[in-house]
């Protein structure tokens, strides 16, 4: 049974697949997902003959159950091609999984007129529906993997790029933050700022939230464990840029800062740093 | 390899070493404190400051990679038993992890107070002391 539906499907591609590339073009610029805007005419048409050829060579093996095996190897390389630039491109998962679920249409119609047996048939249909499943969600898979690869190379590189330590002055160090704050990135900027108080004999830390847009009880909690961490190692805090919305939202929100020195400007921030320390500036 | 007998012989320490420098004592901790040696060492600096007069204590714990809660507990304890004494006490040279642990755990140390290093709270005492 299963060459019968394997040669079906090789007799199918191999005699008219002018047409049946045709008709699959037809379904898929038909289709409400068809992007125009992200992908021309030619290049769908030329992923889809590629793909055509190649699925032609592949359901020569007579193995449909596993699409994992080295026979189906040129059309996974092919399914992740198309899913990587779609991924990169901006498609969305059904637009990228139509692609191959377009197919269904086109192959089955073909099927019908060849098959006459209505049980045969059914058992066609099955088969091929199985393969093409596969397939589909083949090409999602690799579609959310790319998609998962391109946010985590973006959020390292955010986390490297958001976590200075400078030093103002001899004993001073500042943090300027610039962007919200989760728990992930306070853990490195706590880490940073308290390895660098170590380093350099710092008293005094200045962090500055001017480049943090808002101040949840979260960001709150964060601020000050880090405020508490440097004192226990015998460091002053001060927190600066605290803006005038930000200061009512933590009132209202009843969050206690309890003896941590806050300063609306850097300068302000650096001025009570360098009082602290017995300095002045000529 | 005998059950019996461990391959090295484990180096137990009854006391940790009070020094004493003018009117300040030195406790530098440079072992894994266990629940005994802290009490201990609560014990000892209690009578070590009523009979020296002693006006401030310096512990250093920058050589401790872990501090556990009830080794928190003890030197909050020693800080405020030192009061009462009439004497400061200053916590030296905490590494960033543990003071991240301590301050995970919630134990903020309210009270005590800290310095960077030994010379620097040195420094703290004689100010605060006049």
């Amino acid at each position: 049974m299963n060459k019968n539906s394997s040669t079906r499907l090789v007799e199918i591609l191999e005699k008219d697949e002018v047409e049946l590339l045709e008709d699959w073009m037809k379904v898929q610029l038909e289709a409400s997902t068809l992007r125009p805007d992200l992908l021309s005419k030619s290049e769908l048409h030329r992923q889809t003959s590629e793909f055509l050829s190649l699925f032609r060579i592949a359901v020569r093996s007579e193995n449909w159950i596993d699409i994992n095996t080295p026979e189906w190897a040129d059309i996974r390389d092919n399914l992740d091609v198309i899913s990587r630039t779609r991924a990169e491109r901006g498609f969305t998962p059904s637009e990228t999984a139509t692609f191959i679920f377009s197919l269904k249409q086109p192959l089955l119609n073909r099927l019908q007129e060849l098959d006459d047996d209505l049980k045969e048939l059914v058992d066609d249909i099955w088969k091929i529906t199985a393969l093409l499943d596969k397939l589909g969600l083949y090409t999602t898979e690799t579609y959310q993997k790319n998609r998962e690869q391109i946010i985590l190379r973006q959020r390292e590189e955010l986390l490297e790029l958001s976590t200075p330590v400078v030093r103002l002055w001899d004993g001073v160090l500042a943090v300027p933050l610039i962007g919200t704050l989760d728990s992930e990135r306070a853990q490195v900027i706590m880490e940073n700022l308290l390895n660098e108080i170590v380093e350099t004999d710092s008293e005094i830390a200045i962090i500055d939230i001017t480049g943090v847009p808002t101040v949840d009880t979260l960001v709150a909690q964060h601020l000050i464990k880090t405020v508490s961490a440097a004192r226990l190692m015998g460091a002053d805090c001060i927190i600066s840029g605290m803006r005038p919305r930000m200061a009512q939202t933590i009132v209202q929100m009843g969050i206690e800062l309890g003896e941590i020195k806050t300063k609306s400007t850097l300068a302000g921030a650096f001025a009570l740093a360098m009082k602290q320390l017995g300095l002045s500036v000529n | 390899m005998s059950q019996s007998k461990p391959l090295t012989p484990k180096l137990t320490i009854e006391s940790i070493p009070i020094l004493k420098m003018g009117d300040f004592l030195l406790v530098t901790i440079q072992v894994d404190m266990h629940d005994r040696l802290s009490l201990t060492l609560q014990d000892d600096l209690a009578s070590a400051i009523s009979k020296t007069n002693a006006r401030g204590v310096l512990i250093d714990i920058s050589a401790m990679d872990i501090v556990d809660s009830f080794t928190a507990r003890v030197l909050a304890n020693i800080a405020s038993l030192s009061r009462l004494l009439d004497a400061q006490t200053v916590l030296v040279g905490m590494q960033p992890a543990v003071a991240i642990t301590l301050v995970e755990f919630g134990l903020t140390m309210e009270g005590v107070r800290t310095a960077l290093n030994v010379e620097k709270g040195i420094n703290l005492l004689r100010d605060s002391l006049g």
